[in-house]
């Protein structure tokens, strides 16, 4: 009876000691240089599927290892596992050494502590801070500290259109308001065709829409110091506003409050749905079998005018960032990869081949650039997108009115018309469910 | 503890009838056979520590800390929240307590008739399955093909299937048999709980089908047989005989088809993704929204407690009615 005491109680300790090893590397402060030669790079799924990425990025992680010979370890994440998969390596201390995260997470991301902060001589071994557009350093983390990463593929969102079902309605040019595009869209929706598609289950794009909506009726869903503030006139009329499309203005199927995984594009690329407001969208519909010129693109609509900053805001500040982890084992390599990555030359490269607009200045002016919708995601991001709140609790909040948003469309889709008080009511569950925290 | 090693050969006598210059000797190997046993378990209890009772105990330290985003790379360093992440999670007047009580209620009624129908249906099946007849053995390997299936292809399937545009379950009811007026949807809304116990019943009901089976087999056919002499029918050969010497397989059955319901994470989620609708919102993705969506794993931890600590008891109870009520029969 002893003995088993005796190793039971040193198999405790052997599995505390290897739990408290495991977790160890979690508290070292700043990265170091012991494997010189290896990296781990998490890349976020970007293009079609993950195999994909794979065969586009690999050519470019030999490039790398040719010049400095440091060796790549890719590994490409699909977007739904990516931020538990963040907070996962957080947590052990065991994570990659570079990482994408999405832009809207870098300030909850940045409050773990889990990121090497991008300081004056950090940004200096890039080749310094001047070298990004303006917009997407505006989502690096949260103002007034030194950024949690460096932007990699900026995005912005626009209304893509279809060509044949805009000219069979007699519709001459693309809405520019959003009175305009539920007029047009009722002119299509009939006969099984629809005038805009939705992706109602998706509590980002959910998230991206109703975010845009509020900055037009001249609110936020955060106040100026940070805190959340989801039943204020203007986030209830941006939501209401959207959820009318579909509610009200049966211009959005009711089917489309099931979609999460793109559906609405398909439906798009199938004839069956007549404009979507989606982010560098192109590829896709190519790998659908669309042909570039039957679709075309026009700036987000907004309330009235012309789109521009403040109220005239038509566009989130979309994009993936490249960040360091902070206990990284190869400190020098991950600056140098990341100076690679954001080099002009690649930046051309990668930003071409997914359809993404280069946050670097000098890799905008490529002429590849100058695609017609490209031109549409470049202007709204220079003149008139406006980055989500830099708040740590931002991804709480996708979940939270992300959801709100998605019951909404739920009750649409069968039938209810929500009124303002039934919006505000989901929206003070959500900040509730914030604010308890 | 002392059961286990001694040869049947009358090691016992040996040592009661010689004296020590005959023991001296076999102590070692005595002690190397008494320790051998436990030295095998070791690698299997060093293996359970790590994978079972180390997380299990770093959650309740969890659940009794203000583990935030703040803290998550060091949670060691989090300040101590004492009872305050419980006193959230049970508080039901406020969202987040409110939202836990609902989807365990929904989690009860959901499991209750999951379990009900899966023990009916593998029960009635196995039973059915007792006559021998052609095509037996394939109708038996049918049956259990949902239980071989790997869960995220199945229920990914499903997802499919429960689409409402283009899913085939509406085609069926709708376009082809007439039963549904137009096309609802089964996966957000009301429907929700029904599409979800569809999935989870289509999925379980083999293992009840398989156990049950397998039980049948230790009934003795002499007792029909003696049955069928006395007149008796063959609903009451199934009241009378067939059902009370299954009691001890349906004992076991019916706990573990409990347990694995009641925690399912895998089936709900990925039908429904993180945000499930609130009428199919079951416990175990609740918890899960809980911490990694709001990023508050305390609170997350301290629920997941308060769920260990009511299977416990719901187990334990059940094993101490069950058991007594076996031997109560017996006696």
């Amino acid at each position: 009876m002893q003995r088993i005491r005796a190793l039971a109680s040193s198999a405790v300790v052997v599995s505390l000691l290897a739990a408290a090893t495991a977790c160890g590397g979690g508290s070292s402060n700043e990265g170091s240089n012991e494997s010189p030669k290896t990296l781990t790079y998490w890349a976020s799924n970007q293009g079609p599927n993950v195999e994909a990425d794979k065969k586009i990025l690999q050519p470019e992680l030999d490039k790398f290892e040719k010049q400095t010979g440091i060796k790549v370890k890719l590994e490409v994440i699909p977007w739904s596992d990516l931020l538990t998969r963040i907070l996962t390596a957080t947590t052990s201390g065991e994570g990659p050494d570079v990482l994408n995260i999405g832009n809207t997470w870098s300030s909850s991301l940045q409050a773990t502590g889990a990121l090497l902060p991008w300081d004056q001589k950090n940004f200096d071994k890039v080749g310094g801070k001047d070298r990004f557009v303006e917009s997407a350093l505006g989502s690096t983390g949260t103002q007034g500290k030194d950024p949690a990463a460096v932007p990699l593929y900026s995005m912005a969102y626009a209304l893509y259109y279809n060509k044949a079902m805009f000219k069979e309605a007699g519709i001459t040019e693309p809405p520019k308001t959003w009175d305009e595009l539920t007029a047009d869209g009722a002119k299509i929706s009939k006969g099984g065709k629809w005038g805009l598609g939705a992706e109602g289950s998706n509590l980002s794009n959910n998230i991206h829409q109703v975010f845009v909506l509020a900055k037009q009726h001249g609110g936020d869903f955060f106040t100026a110091d940070g805190k959340a503030d989801f039943t204020n006139d203007a986030a209830v009329d941006a939501v209401k506003q959207y959820v009318d499309m579909m509610a009200t203005n049966k211009i959005i199927a009711p089917g489309n409050a099931e979609y999460a995984k793109n559906q609405s594009l398909s439906d798009f690329s199938k004839g069956k749905t007549a404009m979507v407001l989606w982010q560098a969208a192109a590829t896709t519909f190519k790998s659908q079998g669309m042909q570039d010129d039957e679709w075309g693109v026009a700036p987000v609509p907004v309330q009235s005018g012309a789109p521009g900053a403040g109220k005239a805001t038509n566009s989130m500040v979309a994009g993936i960032n490249l960040a360091v982890f902070k206990n990284t084992k190869n400190i020098d390599g991950s600056l140098k990869f990341v100076k690679f990555m954001t080099s002009d030359a690649e930046q051309k490269l990668l930003c071409k081949t997914y359809g993404s607009i280069p946050p670097v200045k000098a890799a905008q002016s490529d002429p590849a650039f100058d695609r017609p919708e490209l031109k549409v995601l470049r202007e709204t991001l220079a003149t008139s997108a406006t980055a989500l709140p830099q708040v740590s609790n931002e991804s709480q909040f996708e979940t939270s009115v992300g959801t709100a948003v998605k019951n909404l469309f739920a009750q649409s889709a069968n039938g209810k018309r929500p009124s303002t008080a039934d919006v505000k009511a989901e929206l003070a569950k959500a900040q509730q469910q914030m604010a308890s925290q | 503890m002392t059961t286990i090693v001694n040869s049947p050969k009358g090691d016992p006598a040996v040592r009661e009838d010689t004296p020590g210059a005959t023991r001296k000797p076999r102590r070692p190997g005595r002690i190397r056979r008494l320790g051998l046993p436990y030295l095998l378990l070791l690698p299997a209890l060093l293996l359970e520590i790590l994978v079972h009772l180390l997380p299990i105990a770093i959650g309740f330290v969890m659940a009794f800390k203000e583990l935030t985003q703040l803290y998550l790379r060091d949670w060691g360093a989090a300040p101590w929240a004492g009872l305050g992440n419980f006193d959230v999670a049970v508080d039901f007047n406020e969202p987040v307590g409110k939202a836990l009580l609902h989807s365990f209620w929904i989690t009860c009624v959901f499991t209750l008739m999951s379990v009900g129908l899966c023990w009916l249906l593998g029960t009635a099946a196995a039973v059915f399955m007792q006559e021998t007849f052609t095509g037996r053995g394939f109708l038996r390997t049918l049956f259990l093909v949902p239980y071989a299936l790997p869960v995220y292809a199945a229920v990914i399937t499903w997802a499919f299937m429960f689409q409402r545009d283009n899913g085939l379950v509406n085609h069926v009811l709708h376009d082809q048999l007439g039963l549904a007026d137009g096309h609802p949807f089964w996966l957000i809304g009301d429907n929700s709980f029904f599409a979800l116990l569809t999935v989870s019943v289509w999925k379980g009901w083999p293992f009840a089908f398989l156990i049950v089976m397998a039980g049948l087999q230790n009934i003795p056919k002499e007792l029909y047989e003696a049955a069928a002499m006395d007149g008796a029918g063959i609903w009451q050969q199934i009241r009378r005989i067939t059902i009370p010497s299954l009691r001890p397989v349906n004992q076991v059955l019916v706990l573990v088809l409990f347990l694995w319901t009641f925690n399912d994470f895998n089936t709900p989620f990925v039908l429904f993704g993180r945000a499930a609708p609130e009428a199919a919102d079951l416990i175990s993705v609740h918890i899960y929204q809980s911490s990694f969506a709001t990023w508050n794993f305390g609170t997350g931890a301290a629920m997941s407690v308060l769920l260990l600590l009511f299977l416990l008891l719901v187990t334990g109870i059940y094993l101490v009615l069950t058991s007594r009520g076996r031997k109560v029969s017996r006696g």
